[in-house]
């Protein structure tokens, strides 16, 4: 007999890469359940803030809880300052709102990107439940053991143990970065079941945010 | 109460001091070994009587606080669905929504019901198709009334749109889902509004998408593959219905519970048109249908 489970996971993987001057948020289209694809052209990219962006993947009912959530609490946040939320203090509420759930969680795994007040690329990553760290870039998802030892290789971040604390962002040029991300999931789409379809990159720099696709293996 | 007097009166009756389990409390038990003097079985009496009592009492107070481990027999949720209809299958055509589900209502393997329409209008612009429990697409359609008539109230020559009661559903099965008493269903929606189509889906647990075509249940196994490599954006309506009349034949031929007796729904800028059920025509001498068990082991 079946049992109720009131999770399920809708598969994709998300990647954001943080640059001196520019932060590239990436994830695919697809939408999936098991062996099945429900469909092909679904976005996991919400935009929280001017500077702010949200990739998640997980199940795809809590991150629109999340997405709408994060969203409520950022309308609220611009009546009382009168200005946009910054990256790190999104990073935060982003962090207190999924442990506040820490018992019957968001499966949601997060990636947010951004630039910070000094106009530097971040990204910050998460858990399930809410632990997070600032990194040069970051893979969640179903194809994240693909692509982060991948990006591991190409990118050689300086271990977060040197004293005094390094720099985390990735040397690359804008465009260069924009490359390996389409190199990562062309890879993992290779192997990754429930990552293909299309993929979805924005990019956020000095002058504002731009979205551009590349197709994906459909298979 | 009464079945636990009665295993009071058959230990009273038993004698022998064997170990005799009671499924309401083993691990009690489990240290109590059988001997054959009297004081032994009569602790072991005793042992079994305060494992009943105990077992049985939040019963007798009728105070069983509702609680995630709550005991199946007394809880007031769907934890199964009872009465249950099959796929849906629905897709976006040159002037709107075209949508098809048969008319059988299943309990477990029985066919139990065989005029089950599963496709209802809502307010003037969209088209609500469920799979699932029937039970409870019944409650979402009062649910529906109330929210149409509400607005309707306000009388601002405004009203809503399938996008918007698309939401309200996803909205309505992710809250139920919160709170572990899910509307069993899958939700297909279909509308047109100011010339735009929308055809959506929301599960029981309240995922929700849009798409040019949709499916549930099998017909997301069996139907959208037909659907992938034929629809196409600018299908007429009798193209339309031939799509997904084929669809409903494989269906028909390969979903068990499905019945050869369906509908077919429309909506378009003009509203919603509903078909009268009918059938469609079969053909099962295929030669995978003869014989369908040969090469089986017993056959």
């Amino acid at each position: 007999m079946s049992r109720f489970s009131p999770y399920d996971n809708n598969g994709g993987s998300c990647v954001a890469i943080a640059g001196a001057d520019y932060c590239v948020i990436a994830s695919d289209t697809r939408m999936s359940t098991g062996y099945n694809i429900l469909t092909r052209d679904h976005s996991k990219i919400y935009k929280l803030a001017d500077k702010c962006i949200l990739a998640s993947s997980g199940f795809q009912a809590d991150m629109k809880a999340l997405q709408k959530l994060l969203a409520a609490r950022h309308l609220i946040y611009q009546h009382q300052h009168n200005k946009q939320m910054s990256c790190p203090a999104m990073g935060q509420l982003l962090s207190n709102t999924l442990y506040y759930k820490r018992f019957f969680p968001y499966y949601t795994f997060n990636v947010l990107g951004g630039l910070d007040n000094e106009g530097k690329g971040c990204v910050y990553t998460y858990d399930a439940v809410g632990s997070y760290e600032r990194v040069g870039y970051s893979a969640q998802g179903s194809g994240s053991v693909l692509i982060m030892p991948f990006l591991d290789n190409q990118l050689k971040s300086p271990s977060p143990l040197l004293l005094p604390a390094q720099d985390a962002v990735t040397p690359l040029s804008q465009s260069e970065a924009i490359d390996l991300v389409k190199t990562c999931f062309a890879s993992a789409t290779e192997r990754d079941i429930h990552t293909g379809d299309n993929l979805e990159i924005v990019v956020l720099n000095a002058g504002g945010v731009h979205r551009e696709f590349m197709p994906l293996r459909r298979d | 109460m009464q079945r636990g007097r009665s295993d009071v009166e058959e230990l009273a009756e038993d004698e022998s001091g064997e170990e005799l389990l009671l499924s309401s409390d083993r691990s009690r038990q489990a240290h109590i070994t059988s001997s054959s003097s009297a004081e032994a079985s009569l602790r072991l009496a005793f042992a079994k009587f305060q494992s009943t009592v105990s077992a049985h009492s939040p019963m007798e107070s009728n105070q069983a606080k509702p609680s995630l481990l709550a005991s199946e027999s007394d809880s007031q949720r769907t934890l199964s669905p009872y009465v249950t209809g099959t796929s849906v299958v629905a897709l976006k055509y040159k002037d709107g929504i075209l949508m098809a589900a048969d008319m059988g209502g299943s309990y477990g393997s029985t066919l139990r019901y065989k005029s089950m329409s599963r496709m209802t209008p809502v307010g003037k612009h969209s088209l609500l198709g469920a799979s699932g429990e029937i039970s409870d697409f019944q409650e979402i359609c009062k649910y529906l009334d109330e929210l149409i008539l509400h607005d309707s109230m306000w009388d601002d020559g405004n009203s809503l749109g399938p996008k918007e009661v698309h939401n309200y559903l996803t909205r309505v099965m992710y809250n139920r889902r919160n709170k572990f008493d899910p509307f069993w269903n899958s939700l297909v929606l279909g509308g047109v509004k100011k010339g735009e189509k929308y055809l959506g889906m929301v599960s029981m647990i309240g995922l929700s998408f849009v798409d040019d075509h949709v499916a549930t249940g099998f017909g997301n196994h069996l139907a959208r593959p037909i659907l992938r490599d034929e629809w196409r954006e600018d299908l007429s309506f009798e193209d339309g219905v031939k799509l997904l009349e084929k669809c409903m034949r494989v269906l028909l031929y390969r979903d068990r519970s499905a019945v050869n007796k369906l509908q077919i729904a429309k909506i378009t800028e003009e509203g919603v048109t509903i078909s009268q059920p009918y059938s469609l025509k079969t053909f099962w001498g295929f030669t995978a249908f003869n014989n369908p068990t040969a090469g089986a082991e017993g056959s």
